[in-house]
């Protein structure tokens, strides 16, 4: 598929002019609410930056609606668990937005230990004209007051604010990997390595254990919990991934602890290649429902596969995502990379599928025409409003003029988080410290 | 599979990977310790099948060294075995004749016979109290798959010898049975380990502390997780199973969660 033009490079709104990235302005995770007017960004020092989409103006039609920052605030600081002698790490893990049900905006961010719920909302107006204080603020001797007067609204700047107004706390010995809501926007879900807890968004001092795969005794641990995802219409549906490379289906209305499964999806390893890390690569790292709820994708370290909900032996399609680097895996776990968790994402329509790899470079593959494309997130080789030109790794032989061979990849640069706008083709890829937001070519 | 080399980097390399999980920030992160843990596993399963197919090449070696003696005590004239009398056979029988002293076999557990090969000579150890990784050279495997650790390395207080006679002898009666040697290993293995359990209790001497808790801390890596034991009947798992009994800073680490 053709993409791109509007090539906008939108700084973290903390990040000073410096070339190097300071560790706190990583960003941590990405994603478009549900109308795709918001983009929320999550980073390693714990802050939330939200960007909103400009209305599209009349006089420029052309011109589609670009983002803007639209709030920031500290979603979690560091924190020190004293019983455990822990340090516990603010960086934003997930952000999973809530359906817009009035004016204000919600979302939830976690962390590895705590899930809080934001409230996101304007005020453009303020009262003004009141009795007992003045227009500073200064409270007024009331023996001075000889009338009263009603207070009025009156305009003011807009200014949006961020309130935390619930704090789920105290519900995971193990580090939150994913959240998700479900689709009856009154209950959520929160995963940790070994254990899915079922919260009501209301109630903050109780969670539901749903899920538990702790051993009896911890030496016989041989899988955790990797990513879970609620089904986008079956409130009673979730799935979870395992680190063994399974996805495991569970029903709700079976039992109140869904340790067992209503199916199971695992595809048979294949013994020509296996090698000593073949169960790191193996293992899932992101989990996704398609918009239409009938696929599952799953992301391990060198593929991408569509799953048909009805088919549990194996994948419907698998994707090579950069399987050059199946012969570096020894020096990918020297510098551990190969530790890395990369996600992935469907497009609105379910038809193209997304995920990033190295050297800032992320992938698309069209399950339809089946073909793939391999573009770039960076500043030198992107201009503003320019096409994206398809980048090539050479793998071996006579490198062309404008491939890559895989020794010259950059290994640090890695994209790892993506979201797609679901219903445009906008997609957002964070790189580092660094967000790109491309837009499908207008006209 | 990669050779025995690589696989005693990669267990040096996740044993360092561990160890350094425990000063991140954010506590120990159980997946990927899982993973490294999976890794320990398979590099440690390939250098101790590397190592006793050494052990097998070299325990051949030796009951051709002691048909060679045998041959050699025979009258040359003897007509009692004229396949011996080949030719050819003095070709076949490595050092025969040319090596005069064979080595004599130790008296460890067979699986510490000193190779005469290079490149197993040495030995990753990781002491998580002194924070150091070394690679010992020497001519001895031990820690890693025998944990008699007194028994092989010099000692002070030398333990008392090992109670089982060579186990090389008793099997020479001509011919190759190599599963049936494989399982006469596996219960010597068993019976040291077992040993070693037993006079695992108090322990007076400071270096003998550090020996066994350096033991016990690599079997407990070596085997990881006691889940991840491949379901075949592997002469790790039989091994390993005796050294889980034990609790090492590692498993402590997980528990403590």
């Amino acid at each position: 598929m053709e993409e791109e033009s509007d090539t906008r490079k939108i700084n973290n709104s903390f990040l000073r002019d410096h070339n190097y990235a300071t560790e706190a302005d990583i960003i941590s995770t990405v994603e478009f609410n549900s109308t795709g007017e918001l983009l929320a960004t999550g980073d390693k020092g714990g802050r939330v930056v939200v960007f909103q989409r400009e209305q599209e103006s009349k006089t420029q039609p052309h011109r589609r609606g670009e983002y803007n920052v639209y709030s920031t605030f500290q979603s979690h600081e560091p924190e020190f668990d004293y019983l455990k002698s822990l340090e516990i790490e603010e960086k934003i893990n997930k952000i999973k937005w809530l359906p817009q049900q009035n004016a204000a905006y919600f979302l939830l961010s976690t962390n590895d230990k705590t899930v809080k719920l934001w409230k996101i909302s304007e005020r453009d107006k303020r009262p003004e004209g009141y009795n007992l204080k003045d227009e500073d603020g200064r409270i007024r001797d009331p023996s001075t007051i000889t009338s009263l007067r009603v207070p009025v609204l009156q305009p003011m700047d807009l200014m949006v604010e961020a309130t935390a107004r619930r704090v789920f706390s105290n519900a995971h010995t193990y580090h939150i990997n994913s959240i998700s809501v479900n689709s009856d926007l009154q209950t959520y879900i929160s995963t940790d390595d070994l254990r899915v807890n079922l919260w009501n968004l209301e109630i903050t001092d109780r969670s539901f254990n749903i899920v538990d795969i702790k051993p009896a005794n911890m030496e016989e641990l041989t899988e955790v919990i990797t990513s879970a995802e609620f089904h986008p219409q079956h409130c009673h549906t979730f799935a979870y991934s395992s680190s063994k490379g399974s996805i495991r289906l569970c029903d709700m209305r079976q039992a109140a602890l869904c340790d067992r499964h209503s199916k199971y999806f695992e595809e048979p390893e294949d013994p020509s290649t296996r090698s000593f890390f073949s169960e790191i690569i193996s293992s899932i790292s992101d989990v996704k429902f398609s918009h239409n709820g009938r696929y599952l994708m799953t992301r391990d370290y060198l593929t991408v596969k569509v799953w048909d909900l009805q088919m549990e032996n194996k994948p419907l399609e698998t994707y090579q995502v950069h399987d050059y680097l199946r012969g570096k895996l020894c020096s990918l776990y020297e510098n551990d990379c190969i530790f890395d968790k990369f996600e992935c994402v469907w497009n609105g329509s379910d038809s193209v599928i997304m995920t990033g790899s190295y050297n800032n470079f992320f992938r698309m593959f069209d399950r339809n025409t089946k073909r793939d494309v391999t573009l770039e997130a960076s500043r030198e080789n992107s201009k503003p409003r320019a096409i994206l030109k398809p980048r090539k790794v050479c793998v071996g032989g006579k490198r062309r003029k404008d491939e890559i061979s895989v020794d010259s990849l950059d290994f640090s640069k890695k994209i790892l988080h993506t979201t797609w706008h679901p219903q445009e083709n906008i997609i957002a890829v964070a790189a580092t410290n660094n967000l790109y937001i491309f837009q499908d070519k207008v006209n | 599979m990669e050779g025995a080399v690589d696989a005693q980097s990669l267990i040096s390399m996740s044993l360092m990977k561990i160890h350094s999980s425990r000063t991140q920030r954010g506590g120990i992160k159980l997946h990927k310790n899982l993973l490294v843990s999976f890794v320990l596993r398979n590099a440690r399963q390939v250098y101790l099948k590397e190592r006793y197919a050494q052990i097998y090449r070299m325990q051949q070696y030796q009951e051709v060294l002691t048909v060679c003696d045998e041959i050699q005590e025979l009258d040359p004239l003897d007509p009692l075995d004229p396949d011996l009398e080949e030719p050819g056979q003095d070709a076949a029988l490595p050092g025969c004749g040319k090596d005069p002293d064979p080595p004599d076999p130790p008296d460890y557990p067979s699986c510490c016979l000193e190779a005469p090969l290079s490149h197993c000579t040495r030995t990753t150890v990781l002491d998580l109290d002194t924070h150091v990784v070394t690679t010992v050279e020497n001519g001895f495997l031990h820690q890693d798959c025998c944990c008699a650790a007194p028994q092989c390395a010099p000692d002070p207080n030398p333990e008392p010898p090992d109670p089982n006679p060579d186990p090389a002898p008793r099997k020479r009666k001509g011919g190759f049975r190599s599963s049936e040697e494989e399982e006469e290993e596996v219960s010597d293995f068993t019976g040291s380990r077992k040993r070693l359990k037993r006079e695992d209790g108090p322990e007076p001497n400071p270096e003998q502390l550090d020996s066994s808790n350096i033991s016990n801390l690599i079997s407990i890596f070596g085997s990881g997780f006691s889940g991840l034991l491949s379901r075949q009947a592997d002469l790790e798992q039989i091994c390993s199973k005796q050294a889980l009994a034990s609790l090492g800073a590692w498993t402590r680490a997980i528990v403590a969660f």
